[in-house]
């Protein structure tokens, strides 16, 4: 329970400091931090228009889409407290869940029949396929580490001890930051500020979205990023005690979302054709993890 | 022993009424004949999946000996999957074939065929005498030619039924390879023998006798490279048929698989080896060429490849875990293998009927095609939704189960393996992930591209729902899936036996589970309760705030251009244009373009043809050196009925005289020899 509200308190504030970390970067002074909220309420407020094309695939997706976010976050623990849902293979429930609401949003894209919004389908349905291995085998790696298979038990069980482990946390958040950047549609991978259709991957899918959806939608990009921000801390904070560890918690999630800023304020988009290998390379640097652990844990005598 | 009396009665009486009766009756005996079988069947199913075995003698003749017949919780299981599918696949080929009503004889057979090959299933689950066993093999494969070829007037059905039945019998010869092997052995054609055989013999004997034994099943279940005769049957056959196809018939490869491993005794884990690498193989190349094909059921085709190699992933563990005496490992595996089979079962043929209205509604199943039919056919868009949500794996649906066993299962033997299997197994994963991915690329694809948007070319003016009838099976199927999704502790409760079986616990005083799954399973069944319960209350509120607002319908967005004619759509073909050119250098795709160029352009055109590599390499360019060879020989046959009578004396003449020149040549010898 306490990893729910933590999570939707740090998605409150995480997009607007991206937000604002850009700003800075290029010389402006920025909106408030809870300026992409005051949108979503704002959106809230606001009427919707609909394609004449669309069915009530488009009508349900967003929903749909949402509280499979929502169904994820629940899984996530928090420390040594465990989620609201956890079992052994609970990544794999957090995993599958989260193409739920994936499948409904490419469908909900093609459901407009614009040719800009199936480009992005396209592109979306192909662009998460690979980031989906790189997180299995991580997990599967963790998981021979520890000698568990779910995520608080992994987590709690997780001891930084020898150098090796230094080398394989350290590509871990590599390989899990990775993840969420590309689930969550960010730079390298994905422009979210871009402003041509032909160039967008993830923005171009909600074009016609309005109104409420388009608040969900967007809500649930903001809890998702959060998410794989809990995700991480719980890569490094396993046992602390609570007092430390929500302070701690807080300034991981400030962290990334500054870290994300700052490689959005300074990077360029990759080359579409460059996405696929790059995400690929994703999967080999989680095999290298893999194989990391097999050393750790002797496996290679 | 009643009971098989009775079934074969209703079996016989049914096939020499049919022919007599008007068409409507046909399909109302056929039916009634399933129904009861089904409930002789389906009641002695049931009652080996709490525990008992049945076991009947028949005398037999003397060419095949005592026929021992043993119907044991793993035969249940498939013969309660084989009765489902069968009514339900009659009960919608029941309304399908309305539109062929005056082709009378033709349906006359198509039904003899259809109870045949239903009888053939059963029987086969449960015989034990490898004489009969080929024989009623035989009738299954033969019946399903005949429930194939339907169409026969068409050029590319009876080519497409001729190649299963060709492949169906290089299936049959490795079958009857090994079985003669083993009767020449033993003397006997029950398979208790082949079972003692095997357990007193050497295991590289035995490994032998099982890959010969996979391959004869492997090319009935499909598993890649035996696979080629599959995406050319699914789609020639009558949708019912292409359900049933790939529901139950290509199953029962995977049935004779598992009975293989149960018989004979062999080194599980080298067999657990081969059947991972061989399946994880077919599991991504069958999703990798789905992907690419225009053909709705020939996409559907191959994604029957494709989960057979889940099936398989799923018996491989089990292997390893049987050779590795670790029965949560088997458990897990074995138990994910034969849930993966029923879900399949149901989601496959769920998406064949659907696509089956579809094509009785616009008569076409090229997919680049069509478009927008969800608005005119709401319901067969919605369960066919379902079915590519639940094929996927996705929860809340049944395929996300038995994936998730085979996970836990693949997970679990991670924490005590060699380096050997590890590797073997997180590539397994890295696998059955990347057939997920590629599965979800698929299936957005084909309901995107078929079901929303505009129509993509000039559809049929009428295009309307079909009649409700004809939806009834469907949703029972979809009860189906749903009930697996929803409460899979209850589904685990019945795999217990069969898992038992397979796994080789003979007790079944505490459960073959291990405790975290079952509780895994009941977390499941509530996590997908809070989300049905998340996603309703978040729909409702979102209902309640939009009344109030204002919603306007327009035009869908268009970059300021306000008539897109639906010719601008994103294609199929487009659709996968980045994956295919990813993957270029392993598909095999075959183009015809003619790009518009000049000042005043004229038209242009652009055609694609995938193809199937492995298919190029293993049967069209063997059979083309083949024929090549055989052209050489092409002038003696010419025609001549003269000359072919020379042939004919030149024979006898040969016949008699080789021994007597034989016998010279040994005189010759000896001769030489006394020099």
């Amino acid at each position: 329970m306490l990893s729910v509200i933590l999570i939707i308190l740090a998605g409150i504030f995480f997009t607007g400091i991206v937000i604002r970390t850009k700003s800075i970067a290029s010389g402006r002074k920025g909106p408030g931090l809870l300026q992409p909220i005051k949108d979503v309420i704002r959106l809230f407020k606001k009427g919707s228009v609909y394609s004449e094309t669309t069915s009530f695939i488009f009508q349900i997706a967003p929903t749909i889409y949402f509280s499979s976010i929502i169904m994820a976050m629940l899984v996530v623990p928090f420390g040594q407290s465990k989620g609201l849902i956890s079992f052994n293979g609970d990544f794999i429930f957090f995993a599958y869940v989260l193409a739920l609401g994936k499948f409904f949003s490419i469908i909900s894209a093609l459901d407009t029949g614009s040719s800009f919004e199936g480009m992005g389908a396209s592109r979306e349905a192909l662009y998460s396929m690979f980031a989906e291995p790189a997180f299995f085998i991580l997990m599967g790696s963790l998981a021979i580490l520890t000698g568990f298979s779910s995520f608080q038990e992994i987590f709690s069980a997780l001891h930084l001890g020898s150098y090796v482990s230094y080398a394989i946390a350290t590509l871990a958040t590599f390989v899990l930051l990775m993840v969420a950047m590309v689930e969550n549609s960010r730079m390298p991978i994905d422009d979210p500020k871009t402003h041509l259709e032909l160039t967008m991957v993830h923005e171009v899918m909600i074009l016609d979205n309005s109104g409420f959806d388009l608040g969900l939608i967007l809500t649930a990009g903001y809890l998702k990023f959060a998410i794989f921000g809990a995700l991480i801390f719980n890569l490094f904070v396993g046992m602390v005690s609570y007092q430390y560890a929500i302070p701690l918690f807080f300034a991981i999630e400030a962290f990334m979302a500054v870290l994300v800023g700052l490689i959005e304020s300074f990077m360029a988009r990759f080359r579409m054709s460059h996405n696929a290998q790059f995400i690929v390379a994703l999967t080999s640097v989680a095999l290298l993890i893999f194989f990391g652990v097999l050393l750790v844990s002797g496996k290679f005598l | 022993m009643n009971a098989v009396i009775i079934f074969i009665v209703v079996l016989v009486l049914t096939i020499f009424l049919v022919p007599f009766l008007n068409v409507k009756w046909k399909g109302i005996v056929l039916l009634t004949a399933i129904a009861i079988n089904t409930m002789i069947s389906g009641n002695i199913a049931i009652l080996t999946l709490i525990g008992q075995t049945f076991d009947y003698a028949l005398s037999g003749s003397w060419s095949t000996g005592p026929i021992h017949l043993h119907i044991d919780a793993l035969s249940g299981w498939f013969m309660l999957i084989i009765n489902f599918v069968f009514l339900t696949g009659g009960f919608y080929g029941f309304s399908y074939m309305k539109a062929y009503r005056n082709q009378k004889s033709n349906l006359s057979i198509h039904a003899i065929a259809f109870i045949l090959c239903y009888s053939a299933l059963i029987s086969l689950s449960v015989i034990q005498n490898s004489m009969v066993f080929l024989i009623a093999w035989e009738i299954m494969a033969l019946s399903a030619f005949l429930l194939v070829i339907f169409e026969h007037e068409k050029v590319m059905t009876i080519k497409a039924g001729i190649n299963y039945l060709i492949q169906s019998h290089i299936s049959i010869v490795f079958l009857m390879l090994g079985f003669i092997w083993m009767a020449y052995r033993t003397g006997s054609y029950d398979f208790s023998a082949i079972s003692a055989y095997t357990a007193s013999h050497n295991s590289a004997n035995s490994l032998v006798l099982f890959i010969c034994f996979f391959i004869g099943f492997a090319i009935k279940a499909g598993f890649v490279p035996f696979h080629s005769w599959l995406p050319y049957a699914h789609p020639a056959a009558p949708s019912h048929i292409s359900g049933i196809m790939s529901g139950v018939i290509i199953k029962i490869g995977i049935f004779g698989i598992l009975r293989m491993l149960m018989i004979i005794n062999t080194d599980y884990t080298y067999v657990g080896y081969f059947i991972l690498v061989i399946s994880g193989f077919s599991g991504l190349y069958g999703v990798m060429l789905a992907i690419l094909q225009h053909n709705l059921k020939k996409l559907l085709a191959y994604h029957s490849i494709e989960n057979i190699g889940i099936i398989g992933i799923g018996i491989g563990v089990g292997c390893i875990g049987l050779g590795n005496n670790n029965l949560i490992l088997a458990s897990l595996g074995f138990a994910g293998a034969l849930l993966h089979t029923l879900n399949h079962a149901l989601f496959k043929s769920l998406l064949f009927y659907a696509t089956g209205n579809v094509y009785q509604a616009v008569h076409t199943l090229n997919i680049e095609h069509l478009g927008g039919l969800i608005k005119k056919m709401p319901q067969t868009a919605a369960l066919f939704l379902i079915s590519a949500i639940a094929i996927c794996g996705i929860p809340p649906f049944n395929g996300f189960i038995s994936e998730f066993i085979i996970y836990t299962g693949l997970y679990q033997s991670l924490q005590d393996a060699t380096l050997v299997s590890l590797i073997l197994i997180i590539f397994s994963i890295l696998g059955l992930v990347v057939i997920g991915g590629l599965a979800l690329f698929c299936f957005t694809k084909a309901f995107g591209i078929v079901f929303l948007g505009n129509e993509r070319s000039k559809l049929p003016e009428k295009i309307k729902e079909v009649p409700f009838i004809q939806l009834i099976p469907l949703y029972l199927i979809t009860i189906l899936i749903l009930m697996i999704g929803i409460f899979p502790d209850l589904f685990m409760n019945l795999l217990l036996e069969p898992t038992g079986l397979l796994a080789g616990k003979k007790v079944i005083s505490t459960s073959v589970f291990p405790v975290t799954t079952i509780i895994a399973m009941q977390e499941i069944s509530w996590a997908t309760w809070l989300f049905i319960l998340v996603a309703l209350l978040v729909f409702v509120i979102r209902n309640l705030v939009m009344n109030h607002r204002k919603v306007e319908t327009l035009s869908t967005w268009g970059c300021g251009y306000s008539v897109p004619s639906s010719k601008l759509q994103y294609t199929a073909g487009s659709f996968v244009r980045t994956y295919s050119k990813l993957y270029g250098s392993i598909l095999l795709t075959y183009r015809k373009e003619k790009e518009i160029s000049g000042i005043f352009p004229t038209s242009g055109h652009y055609e694609s043809h995938p193809y199937d590599k492995i298919e190029k390499w293993l049967v069209d360019k063997p059979i083309k050196a083949y024929k090549s060879l055989m052209g050489k020989f092409l002038f003696l046959q010419n025609g001549k009925l003269q000359i072919y009578i020379l042939y004919g004396i030149i024979f006898i003449i040969l016949t008699i005289s080789i021994p007597l020149i034989y016998e010279k040549l040994f005189l010759f010898i000896d001769f030489l020899k006394q020099l």
